[in-house]
C-alpha cells in the first residue's frame, strides 16, 4: 500500500525529533500510541522540551487536528448507525490517510454497507502499526534517518491521486480551485490554521458554484 | 518538564484528538442533519485534498515560490496529469517521486 510508504518518512522525522528534544523512547512511543496524529505530534515536541504551559501545548494540538472534525462528518454517513464499540474504534484510527483511502470508494458506492467498517479498519489499522514501526525506527535511527531521498515528497503525492478523483463535476472542480486559492494566500498562517481556513473556503466555493449553476450542471 | 507534566499534556492531547474525531460519527443517528451540513460534506474531500496539497508544492522555507526553480512544484504538476490520465495511486507516487529526482539530479532547482 503505497499510503504506508508516505508515512514512513513522516514516522521517522517525529522518532528522531522527539528524542532529539530530549524525549525518552518510552514517552516519544507514548505521544504515537495516545495521540497517533503526525502534524500535531510534531508541533507538540518542541513545545513540551521548551516547557511550555499544558495548556499552549492543548490548544495548539486542538487547532492542528480541528480538520479531524470535517472528516468525521464526511464518514459519519457510513459510520453513523453503528454500535458505539465500533464508533470509537474507528474513530481513534481516523488520520489524514485512512480518510483519503477510503472516502472516495465509499461516496461512490462502490463498497458494500456492511463491508464499510471492515475495509476501513483493515486500511487504518495498517497505518496504526506503519505508524508506530516508523516512531521506534526513527527514535533509533535519529536525525540520520530523515535526510535524503526526499520521501516527504510522497506525501503531497498521496494526496494529489486522492484529490484528482474527488474532482468529479464542475461544482466539486470550484471547490478545489477556491481551496486551492485560499491555500496560496493563507499558507503561512500558524498552527495549520491555513489548512482548515482553506479547505472551508473550498467548501464554501462548492456550494456557491452549486447555487449559481444550479443541480443540472452537476 | 516534569515527566507528570508530560504525560498530563500527552493524555490531553489524546483526549481532545479522539473527541475531535468522534464528533460528528458519534452525533449521527441522534440527531438530524442539516439540510445545508449534507450538501457542504460533499465538498470537502476536494476542498481538503486541495488544501493539504497547495502549500506543500508552492511555499519554500514559508514563502510562496512559482519558478522552474521550485522542483516540488513541478513535480507536483507532472503528478496532477499523471493521476488525471491513469487514476492510479502508485503510478502517480512513482511518476511525481521520478520526476521530482531527475529535477534534483538536473540540478534544476539549485
Amino acid at each position: 500500500m503505497p499510503v504506508l510508504l508516505a508515512l514512513l518518512p513522516f514516522g521517522l522525522a517525529f522518532g528522531a525529533t522527539a528524542t532529539g528534544n530530549g524525549l525518552t523512547a518510552v514517552q516519544a512511543l507514548g505521544m504515537s500510541v495516545f495521540v497517533f496524529a503526525g502534524a500535531a505530534q510534531l508541533a507538540a515536541v518542541p513545545l513540551l522540551s521548551a516547557g511550555a504551559s499544558v495548556a499552549i501545548v492543548l490548544l495548539t494540538v486542538l487547532v492542528i487536528n480541528l480538520r479531524l472534525t470535517l472528516y468525521s462528518a464526511s464518514l459519519a454517513a457510513h459510520f453513523g448507525r453503528l454500535p458505539a464499540g465500533w464508533k470509537g474504534l474507528l474513530a481513534y484510527l481516523l488520520t489524514d490517510q485512512a480518510y483519503a483511502a477510503t472516502i472516495t470508494p465509499f461516496d461512490e458506492g462502490e463498497t458494500d454497507e456492511s463491508d464499510k467498517r471492515w475495509y476501513y479498519l483493515g486500511v487504518a489499522l495498517a497505518i496504526w502499526v506503519t505508524w508506530q514501526a516508523a516512531t521506534m525506527l526513527g527514535i533509533v535511527l535519529g536525525a540520520w534517518a530523515s535526510e535524503g531521498w526526499s520521501l516527504d515528497f510522497v506525501l503531497p503525492l498521496i494526496f494529489i491521486a486522492a484529490a484528482v478523483p474527488a474532482i468529479k463535476d464542475r461544482t466539486t472542480g470550484a471547490a478545489s480551485l477556491s481551496a486551492g486559492i485560499a491555500a496560496l494566500f493563507c499558507g503561512a498562517l500558524p498552527l495549520n490554521l491555513g489548512l482548515i481556513t482553506a479547505a472551508l473556503v473550498g467548501v464554501l466555493g462548492g456550494l456557491v458554484a452549486e447555487t449559481v449553476l444550479g443541480r443540472s450542471w452537476r | 518538564m516534569s515527566a507528570f507534566t508530560f504525560w498530563l499534556a500527552v493524555a490531553g492531547a489524546g483526549a481532545i484528538t479522539f473527541a475531535l474525531r468522534l464528533s460528528f460519527i458519534a452525533l449521527m443517528g441522534r440527531i438530524k442533519i442539516p439540510v445545508l451540513l449534507s450538501r457542504a460534506l460533499r465538498f470537502v474531500p476536494a476542498a481538503v485534498f486541495t488544501a493539504v496539497v497547495i502549500p506543500l508544492l508552492f511555499y519554500v522555507d514559508g514563502a510562496v515560490e512559482v519558478s522552474f526553480g521550485n522542483e516540488r512544484l513541478l513535480a507536483g504538476v507532472a503528478a496532477v496529469l499523471i493521476a488525471w490520465r491513469t487514476r492510479s495511486v502508485p503510478l502517480t507516487l512513482v511518476g511525481g517521486m521520478v520526476v521530482l529526482w531527475m529535477l534534483q539530479l538536473m540540478g534544476i532547482g539549485s
